[in-house]
């Protein structure tokens, strides 16, 4: 019984809306690009200087060896910034139709109607539709787009922007500190709970658009939020670029979880670093899927920096044919007590390749702190592959590290007994895929979930029929 | 419907090259109880996976048939759905998949589009038969097999059974590893299938199960091949005077001829 590929080469999201766009830059990347960005948003003098030292940066950076394969990425061959609309739509109505109709076929804002938080949608480079709902708004939770944000909160944008994620950090951090627009920003207010979640969706449209948003969250001490996010990219024959940044602050006591699904078309070069810093008792929990994509470079970290703080990362990698996924987290224990957990689990198949790449570091003071990885391949067939590279720095003697990995293939016993009952092998191999994400499912909000299972199931159905 | 039969006439396979089956022949009709006895590696549970279609098992000459339809040109699903089932030695676990949802994809394959079985419907039936084999409803939302204990798996089988209604049942040494008490629980759910549109094969190494199932016909397999049939009293001549007595008495057979 051979196995069945379980995500097809095609892509369910692979139309696009021709242009609708009504400021496009040429391509390439120099400080009049910057500057004319900066200009164009009308920013203080300050984020200015930031971009442009943040280009610096970039420029000086050798690109990163270490991980997968960027020899075919070109940085000329980009374009930086795409005005879609001349403004932010406040009411659907606003939205230009063309606009509307890849958000309608992409399920939003009907996902809105069905009593989420409030919905943030970014196309190209701008947020085009943005809404939040009235009564956490009256809680003095704050959940707009980024540079709305800069705008209209300037002090507190400017005591946490950069704090997490310096443009130093790393060559794509910084390209994004240089060109960043969009993306989301979130303000939870001390004991605030929004209990229900914030969702964000981002969709790239043009040609060699890259897509550089930048999402900030600050969740003030002893509240508590939920972040989701999910992308979607068209098919085009020369390769995207996308490059977030994502900074979270956890304060005493409070619990934030973000949680994404990315499906980017299989010609995207998805490189993204997110990182929380968790305080005293704090908890942060990334939920992170990574389908799609010809390249995704990620590695979702908590920097927990309070005694008792929690680390978590659930995150699932899809790689088929001609596609890589190197994923993984970096945990940093640097305090007393401090607990962190890894869970990852990969796909690949159809000739794809999954890497885990991991970090567990316990620095000196994280006395009597807990590590814990778990991570699981599963592999579809004869030409796929996976690796598994964990790392660990342990300065403390007095912790506690725990390393599992397994990697497994469809087994022809499975296949046997759960066709033996009357289910087609195709049926069959879904149902060990699905149940073996079952632990990632589980976790994403019901409208994710759903459209998670019907995503998978619809690409096999794809690939077979 | 009408009465199943399944006609095994002359059937060899091979596993790797090794020749398992060496001409076995065996009819299974609805309201009939088979048995088949033997000791261990004479070939019984390669006849089992072979009549489910286990890509292992390379039919090497002779047939299967279920009401004059060739098996061995069907896949494991076809098998399924043409209404064999096979209650496994040693059911896979399937992680992240729980019971009622297997079971309820499964019901659904036999069924066509429009006509899948209601949320409510497929709930009730499973209440109900999880009741009668006397099991905690919360085994419903355990992963499939997953953690079982081995009589917990066997259970499963049973209750599988109940739930799919095949026509033609193969179970494959239901019996081991089981208590009285669990052996009583699975022969209550074989029993309560009996009936002219229902048949079983019961492939065992001990006579007990037989005491509460009771056999129409016992076939004693030795080597890959039925060497003597009977009714219920050859499963308790067996079960007094043990495997040698078969052997011997072959062995003068062959000595004879």
């Amino acid at each position: 019984m051979a196995s069945k590929p379980i995500v097809s080469d095609e892509y369910q999201y692979g139309f696009n809306d021709g242009d609708v766009a009504v400021l496009k830059f040429a391509r390439g990347l120099s400080r009049q690009t910057v500057e004319e960005i900066s200009r164009i948003k009308k920013e203080p003098k300050w984020m200015l200087d930031f971009r442009l030292h943040a280009l610096d940066v970039f420029f000086k950076k050798p690109m990163p060896t270490w991980g997968a394969n960027l020899e075919a990425l070109n940085f000329d061959d980009i374009v930086y910034y795409v005005k879609p609309s001349e403004n932010q739509g406040r009411t659907w109505e606003d939205v230009p139709q063309a606009i509307k109709d890849t958000f309608e076929r992409l399920g939003i804002p009907e996902a809105e109607r069905k009593f989420l938080a409030g919905v943030s949608a970014q196309y190209e480079s701008e947020v085009v539709y943005h809404s939040i709902r009235e009564d956490l708004k009256e809680k003095g939770i704050i959940f707009t787009d980024t540079d709305s944000a800069l705008r209209e909160y300037p002090e507190l944008f400017r005591e946490y922007f950069g704090t997490v994620i310096p443009p130093e950090d790393n060559k794509f951090a910084a390209l994004n500190s240089a060109v960043w627009s969009g993306g989301s920003f979130v303000y939870i207010p001390k004991g605030v709970r929004a209990d229900i979640p914030l969702q964000a969706y981002f969709r790239i449209n043009s040609e060699n658009m890259g897509q550089f948003e930048r999402t900030l969250i600050i969740a003030e001490e002893d509240s508590f939020g939920h972040y989701v996010e999910g992308c979607t990219a068209p098919i085009y024959s020369s390769e995207s670029l996308h490059s977030a940044v994502v900074e979270i602050i956890v304060k005493d006591r409070a619990r934030m979880r973000y949680t994404t699904v990315q499906n980017w078309a299989p010609n995207v070069y998805n490189l993204v670093t997110k990182r929380a810093v968790a305080y005293r008792d704090a908890t942060m929990e990334w939920v992170d899927g990574n389908i799609g994509s010809k390249v995704t470079m990620k590695y979702p970290s908590v920097y927990m920096v309070g005694e008792g703080a929690k680390g978590m990362v659930l995150s699932i990698a899809v790689a088929g044919k001609g596609q890589h996924q190197d994923t993984g987290s970096k945990m940093i224990h640097a305090a007393p007590h401090t607990t962190s957990t890894i869970v990852s689990k990969s796909i690949s198949q159809h000739g794809g390749k999954t890497t885990y790449r991991g970090l567990v570091h316990f620095a000196p003071n994280a006395t009597e702190s807990k590590a814990n990885v778990k991570c699981d391949t599963l592999i579809m067939d004869d030409e796929s592959t996976s690796d598994t590279i964990p790392y660990s720095e342990v300065s403390n003697a007095n912790v506690q590290m725990e390393h599992e990995a397994t990697v497994t293939k469809v087994s022809e016993e499975a296949l046997f007994y759960l066709t033996s009952r009357g289910l087609s092998e195709e049926e069959a191999t879904r149902m060990i895929v699905m149940g073996f994400i079952e632990p990632f499912t589980r976790e994403l909000p019901m409208e994710f979930a759903v459209e998670m299972n019907r995503l998978i199931k619809f690409e096999m159905e794809g690939a077979i029929g | 419907m009408a009465t199943p039969v399944l006609e095994i006439n002359d059937l060899h396979i091979a596993v790797e090259d090794k020749e398992i089956l060496r001409g076995l022949s065996l009819t299974v009709k609805g309201g009939e109880v088979h048995a088949i006895m033997g000791p261990n590696g004479t070939g019984k549970t390669s006849l089992a996976q072979t009549l489910m279609g286990h890509p292992r098992y390379l039919v090497t000459g002779g047939s299967i048939r279920l009401d004059g339809q060739d098996v061995v040109a069907m896949r494991p699903d076809e098998r399924a759905r043409a209404g064999l089932f096979l209650a496994m030695q040693y059911p896979s676990e399937i992680s992240g998949v729980t019971t009622a949802n297997f079971l309820r994809a499964a019901i659904n394959a036999r069924r066509e589009d429009g006509r899948q079985i209601s949320l409510k419907e497929f709930r009730d039936q499973l209440d109900q038969v999880m009741n009668f084999l006397e099991m905690d409803p919360k085994f419903a939302n355990r992963y499939l097999n997953e953690g079982f204990s081995g009589g917990e798996k066997k259970r499963n089988e049973i209750l599988q059974m109940l739930m799919l209604k095949p026509r033609i049942a193969i179970l494959d040494e239901i019996d081991s590893g089981l208590d009285i008490d669990a052996i009583k629980i699975v022969a209550k759910g074989v029993n309560s299938l009996k009936g002219p549109e229902f048949g079983a094969l019961i492939i065992t190494h001990y006579q007990r199960i037989l005491d509460y199932v009771r056999p129409d016909f016992v076939h004693i397999m030795v080597d890959g091949l039925i060497v003597k049939s009977g009714g219920p009293e050859l499963a308790e001549e067996l079960d007094r005077k043990g495997y040698d007595w078969v052997r011997s008495e072959l062995a003068e057979a062959r000595r004879q001829a």
